[in-house]
């Protein structure tokens, strides 16, 4: 931001401070909550209930509850579940709605708008209220739970803002360089190939902004993917939320491990997540 | 460069594996949610019309209206609270973020203040219940014990997790707004409260119909976060139940309730019209006006 940079020597004036001092409250307001999970999740359970909000010290410090997680919980078999169906349907997501973006842009005849505007209007499709016939159509094909049965309809879920935000970044490939590769022959999929290097930016958004909802998501995994063997993270906390009840460290440590992967991978595609979230919902 | 037909050809081609997935796996199930709300399932026997008996059940049954009905405004106060708290402290943090007073620590704090976005409702949850927990002492008062307060506390710690996506909404469209403006208006002699009053503000006014509809979709598809904290029997007495929590339990059941699919698809469609029909009148009345007027 070449606006904000110029000021970055001005002096402290008044406003300046009032500025931050009120961005640091709402900051603190933001991650507080969260710095007390982690926090007490590092303490004994007196030290938890003694003095919530002390860092741990010498004394109080203890990883207790991060074991117990590992040993009592299904940690590893939730963060592999989690993982798995993550990654794959950010993969399927990207792979499918490229391809469909691309030719949304490229290939203008008359029903190109009306799918287009199918994809637009999934953005705004509840897909959770078809849960009952979703559950009957995994039944019959024997889906039920399995991670595919997630995966299938996370694709689904994700599909229109992909598609919708990959169309915006097509838009901005200059016509000359596809032209120039059809002229040397090149075939479609190979002229695809070619250009979709240049909407990197567009994938690294696509999959910031499908990650977080496939990771946070509770009612999918209650629903089509309940067994131990295929809990995610999320609904392994929860259960564990409910199981250890007066365990804290433990569950603080759950809690802690839950959040982590996903906060870390935020904060590394911030940008891309914002421009993504803004590009894609006011189309 | 390429013929009609060979567009044709390319186009479905490119287009069918994404279209697939998504009708199969998204709208298929939304239509037949539909048609089976028109029906009553009897086992081995089939499947039979009964028009509209669902909804009769739904709308007017003594027991089972209640409920509906009690989900239904809890859920126009659930969005309700979203939309008074969530929209004016994202303008005020996007407007903060935007100043031109942060230098180099305009990302950081962006990043910052949208992390509880990233969370899990799970750890939201949790979080915040131990905070109001009377036992660690910050509320001597059972907020999500007590009827009156239940759900004002819910949607709160909704809000307290979503702020930042009306503040990255609103941050963007304020960084979009042309330099030349805001220095015109400078040279004019505005300062910083004017010049975002009468130029930034009129120029990001469209972005609020939009944030007010998607919280509109997102508030009317709220489940996670009450199921989170209270199971599917959202208590003290049904107060923060939502018409989310309402169609898990009419459909998988409850301590009081048995399952019951054509009742749940019933109240699937209720919510789905709900939600498009004012999504549709938004776009053809407001975002088609405002349009003409932005830049």
């Amino acid at each position: 931001m070449p606006r904000a940079r110029r000021q970055g020597s001005e002096p402290w004036t008044f406003e300046r401070i009032i500025v931050h001092a009120l961005l640091i409250l709402f900051v603190l307001l933001a991650i507080g909550p969260v710095l007390i999970v982690i926090i007490n999740s590092l303490k004994t359970t007196p030290a938890i209930f003694g003095g919530p909000f002390d860092l741990p010290t010498a004394k109080t410090f203890s990883l207790e509850g991060y074991k117990r997680v590992f040993t009592r919980g299904n940690f590893i078999v939730n963060y592999r579940n989690s993982l798995v169906v993550t990654v794959t349907t950010i993969v399927l997501t990207i792979v499918v709605s490229t391809l469909a973006a691309f030719a949304l842009v490229e290939y203008r005849v008359r029903i190109t708008s009306l799918i287009g505007g199918l994809f637009v209007l999934g953005i705004m499709l509840p897909i959770r209220l078809g849960t009952i016939p979703i559950i009957q159509m995994m039944m019959a094909w024997k889906l039920m739970d399995t991670l595919v049965a997630l995966i299938l309809v996370y694709t689904a879920m994700s599909i229109p803002i992909a598609v919708t935000l990959m169309v915006t970044y097509f838009r901005t490939v200059p016509t000359d360089l596809k032209e120039a590769a059809r002229m040397d022959g090149a075939s479609e999929l190979r002229t695809f190939w070619i250009v979709l290097p240049l909407v990197r930016p567009g994938l690294a958004a696509v999959a910031a902004l499908t990650m977080l909802p496939v990771w946070n998501d509770l009612w999918f995994p209650l629903i089509l993917a309940p067994s131990k063997q295929n809990q995610t993270v999320t609904l392994g906390v929860q259960q564990f939320v409910g199981q250890f009840m007066n365990d804290y460290p433990a569950l603080l440590a759950a809690l802690t491990l839950g959040a982590v992967p996903l906060v870390v991978l935020f904060t590394l595609f911030s940008r891309q997540f914002i421009s993504g979230l803004s590009k894609g919902y006011s189309k | 460069m390429i013929s009609p037909a060979a567009a044709y050809r390319n186009l479905l081609l490119f287009v069918l594996p994404a279209l697939a997935v998504y009708l199969v796996f998204a709208v298929l199930p939304l239509a037949t949610s539909i048609v089976m709300s028109f029906f009553q399932t009897n086992g081995a026997s089939g499947d039979t019309f009964v028009g509209l008996a669902n909804y009769e059940r739904l709308f007017t049954h003594p027991t089972i209206s209640a409920r509906f009905w009690n989900a239904l405004l809890n859920n126009m106060q659930y969005f309700a609270i979203h939309l008074i708290v969530e929209v004016p402290m994202g303008l005020l943090l996007a407007a903060l973020l935007t100043s031109g007073k942060l230098a180099r620590s305009e990302g950081i704090y962006r990043t910052l203040l949208f992390i509880p976005a990233t969370l899990s409702v799970v750890i939201v949850g949790f979080v915040w219940r131990l905070i109001i927990n009377p036992l660690w002492g910050l509320v001597g008062f059972p907020l999500l014990g007590t009827e009156s307060t239940a759900l004002t506390t819910i949607s709160l710690m909704s809000v307290w997790q979503y702020f930042g996506i009306p503040m990255v909404f609103l941050y963007s469209a304020l960084l979009a707004v042309p330099n030349e403006l805001v220095e015109a208006a400078n040279i004019d002699g505005a300062g910083g409260w004017t010049t975002f009053w009468k130029i930034k503000f009129p120029l990001i006014a469209p972005q609020f119909g939009l944030i007010a509809i998607l919280t509109y979709i997102w508030t009317f598809n709220g489940f996670d976060l009450v199921f989170a904290l209270n199971g599917s029997a959202p208590g003290p007495n049904y107060s923060t139940d939502i018409l989310g929590t309402y169609f898990y339990r009419t459909f998988f059941g409850s301590s009081g309730q048995l399952a019951d699919l054509d009742l749940g698809a019933a109240v699937a469609t209720v919510i789905f019209t709900t939600v498009l029909v004012v999504t549709a009148v938004y776009f053809w009345l407001v975002q088609r006006r405002l349009k003409s007027y932005s830049v």
